[in-house]
């Protein structure tokens, strides 16, 4: 009786905390826009990139297989919404047609990369998708003559917002006396968009799939030996993680209004990369913390570290975009080295890692 | 077929340099089994010191070859040590760990090496001061310059020399049975530390030398020039079969041809369709294809496929 009394009242707590986390999300972006529209701008990049994270998180944290290419499917996503809402073919199809189009291409290109390279031992793989990577940018930097199908390096311009129904995500609309900009709007969308990625990825996880792919993990051939189809899985585990970056590639279209393959660079899978293992591979709060870390303190050190140097010194030594890079290598160094799980590791990660194996 | 020939003659030049490169990636896979994926920094780093050495000495009134040889002899040891800090301070630590963990270490150094590079020599290309008039001399209606031929002549002597050090001196046995099998060669008395450390250190030089010819060669050194240069070079590496020596000449040659004369007849065989702007593509074809074909590449063992 008591017992369950104590239950009901840490469940009552546990409501009560998440209904505090829901109303603080829900008004962050008031907040933030006391600072500074831009706050609410960098908040949209981080949920972007943790959507981008935790698609990567599907490839290199469940499933082992780690991949140098990601921001490919990226590339594929963002061109597909660039492609069907904007002038430059003059389409403009909604938002609910373009974005399962986008993840579909996004995912046929993961099984187009992944049929042939999976059999391939990890550091392989591993090179092999950042080849594919650079193959994919350099033809959507090529692919504009003879036909013009991504006009090259000069990017798709003019790409439509996000609508739906009435509603123009890139205009500002006043409801109850607030004030709702374009950001703000995003805003929302995106953080629906990671509350249903984050369901997967925890129903994923915990899922059949989820356990064989954390077999494969582990161990291929006693994976296999365990009647795993140890090709599919990881297949599917490829095309997964592509749909995703698909879906944010689409959404960071609309979102910037124009694309170019400079927003495709190896950089870029490279930093998605150092979310994933910076928060802890195959932790999906890990894998958030990361992104959330990697694309705030960046900023912040623009802010402080511009004006320091400047009263230092009088000019600038270092530029933020290069200590951006610069943390980056750091986190991916010094985390292997000394917190090899990550910040916030997985329970079996934590363990696998722990005992070195000989 | 002046233009075969010509193309010939640029490909092999090319590959004599991603020869060079590839090597580095192979004895450093053969011992340890880790994709050095820093190397191409390395070769980067050398490009720019021998570059900042040879400016400042560019009016010293010294003999052009004298002064790009002290570039390079300056060149050298720096990248040497650069290598040595990496494999003692990124590499080292992580023996034994799962192998994902050293590959993400090193491509984080090639980050923090990369920007480090961007601080010291800035954004923007350096350009290689014009102390050299390179001769050019006709060979069947195709042009070759005197640059083209050192840098044939010196990677045949480097890598002939690398075959003399594996393959004729005590370090060559002792690297040799340390790619075989690690603990035993320690039983046998060999300091398996300092043969990484000697592998590494190795490479490094040859990396060094590599980046004074391919800016020499193409004029110009930027600080973004070694991630595509090294990429290339791993996936002749890998098409020579990964680990072997000769493998990774064979390689290196091969796709230096490849890319040349891809690049020389994609835009006549697609019918213009694909041009030359297409030239970085044929090395990760190439690789894609090796991988799936022959993992093991062209004169490669077989590897296991654990990862």
């Amino acid at each position: 009786m008591t017992r369950d009394l104590a239950g009901d009242r840490q469940q009552l707590l546990r409501y009560a905390g998440l209904a505090l986390v829901a109303v603080a999300l829900i008004a962050l972006p008031f907040a933030l826009v006391q600072v500074g529209t831009a706050w609410v701008r960098i908040t949209n990049l981080a949920i972007l990139y943790a959507l981008l994270a935790l698609g990567l998180n599907i490839v290199v944290g469940f499933a082992g297989l780690l991949d140098l290419g990601y921001i490919a499917f990226y590339g594929v996503g963002a061109y597909v919404w660039a492609l069907l809402a904007s002038p430059h073919f003059n389409l403009h199809l909604p938002f609910w047609v373009i974005l399962p189009i986008g993840a579909l291409a996004a995912c046929f290109f993961g099984v187009l990369l992944g049929a042939p390279t999976l059999k391939l031992r990890g550091d392989y793989l591993a090179i092999v998708t950042l080849g594919f990577g650079e193959i994919v940018r350099i033809f959507l930097n090529n692919l504009s003559r003879p036909v013009n199908i991504t006009n090259g390096p000069q990017g798709i311009a003019r790409i439509d917002p996000v609508r739906i129904g009435d509603l123009d995500f890139s205009t500002t609309s006043q409801v109850a006396g607030l004030a709702f900009s374009s950001p703000i709007k995003y805003y929302y969308l995106l953080l629906v968009f990671l509350l249903l990625v984050i369901v997967i990825n925890m129903r994923l996880k915990d899922s059949r799939i989820g356990r064989a792919w954390e077999a494969i993990r582990e161990d291929e051939i006693a994976a296999r030996a365990m009647g795993i189809n140890t090709t599919s899985l990881k297949l599917l585990a490829f095309a997964m993680g592509a749909s995703f970056g698909g879906i944010a590639g689409g959404m960071f279209a609309s979102m910037q209004s124009f694309i170019s393959p400079e927003s495709f660079v190896l950089v870029e899978s490279v930093m998605v990369l150092s979310m994933v293992v910076l928060g802890g591979m195959g932790n999906i709060w890990g894998v958030i913390l990361g992104a959330i870390l990697l694309t705030f303190v960046p900023e912040l050190l623009r802010y402080t570290v511009e004006p320091l140097q400047k009263a230092a010194f009088g000019r600038m030594i270092i530029e933020p975009e290069v200590i951006r890079m610069l943390l980056f290598g750091l986190a991916l160094v010094l985390m292997m080295l000394f917190r090899p799980a990550g910040i916030l590791p997985k329970s079996v990660r934590k363990r696998e890692l722990s005992t070195i194996a000989k | 077929m002046d233009i075969f020939l010509q193309q010939i003659i640029n490909g092999l030049t090319l590959g004599c340099v991603y020869a060079v490169v590839a090597l580095g990636y192979t004895m450093v896979y053969g011992i340890i089994q880790l994709i050095n994926f820093a190397h191409g920094e390395v070769v980067m780093i050398g490009a720019m010191v021998a570059f900042s050495v040879i400016m400042a000495l560019a009016k010293s009134g010294l003999p052009p070859i004298v002064v790009v040889l002290i570039g390079t002899a300056v060149a050298v040891p720096a990248c040497m040590l650069v290598a040595y800090l990496m494999e003692r301070i990124a590499y080292k630590p992580l023996r034994g760990a799962p192998r994902l963990a050293p590959l993400i270490t090193a491509i984080g150094i090639s980050i923090i090496l990369q920007h480090v590079a961007m601080m010291i020599w800035g954004r923007s290309p350096m350009a290689f001061p014009q102390i050299i008039k390179p001769h050019t001399y006709e060979i069947g209606g195709a042009l070759i310059t005197s640059v083209q031929i050192a840098i044939i002549l010196i990677s045949f002597t480097l890598m002939g020399g690398l075959l003399l050090l594996v393959y004729r001196t005590k370090l060559g046995v002792a690297m040799r049975a340390t790619s075989q099998r690690q603990d035993i060669a320690g039983l046998m008395g060999i300091d398996v530390n300092r043969v990484i450390s000697a592998t590494f250190v190795i490479g490094a030089a040859l990396a060094a030398v590599a980046g004074v010819m391919i800016g020499t060669y193409y004029g110009q050194t930027q600080y973004t020039m070694g991630e595509l240069l090294g990429l290339k070079a791993f996936c002749a590496a890998v098409l020579g079969g990964i680990g072997n020596l000769a493998g990774a000449v064979l390689g290196g040659i091969l796709m230096g041809l490849v890319e040349a004369l891809g690049t020389g007849y994609i835009g006549d065989l697609t019918n213009n369709w694909f041009g030359s702007n297409y030239r970085d593509v044929f090395a990760f074809i190439v690789l894609i294809l090796v991988l799936v074909f022959r993992p093991s590449g062209l004169l490669g063992e077989r590897v296991g496929d654990r990862a």
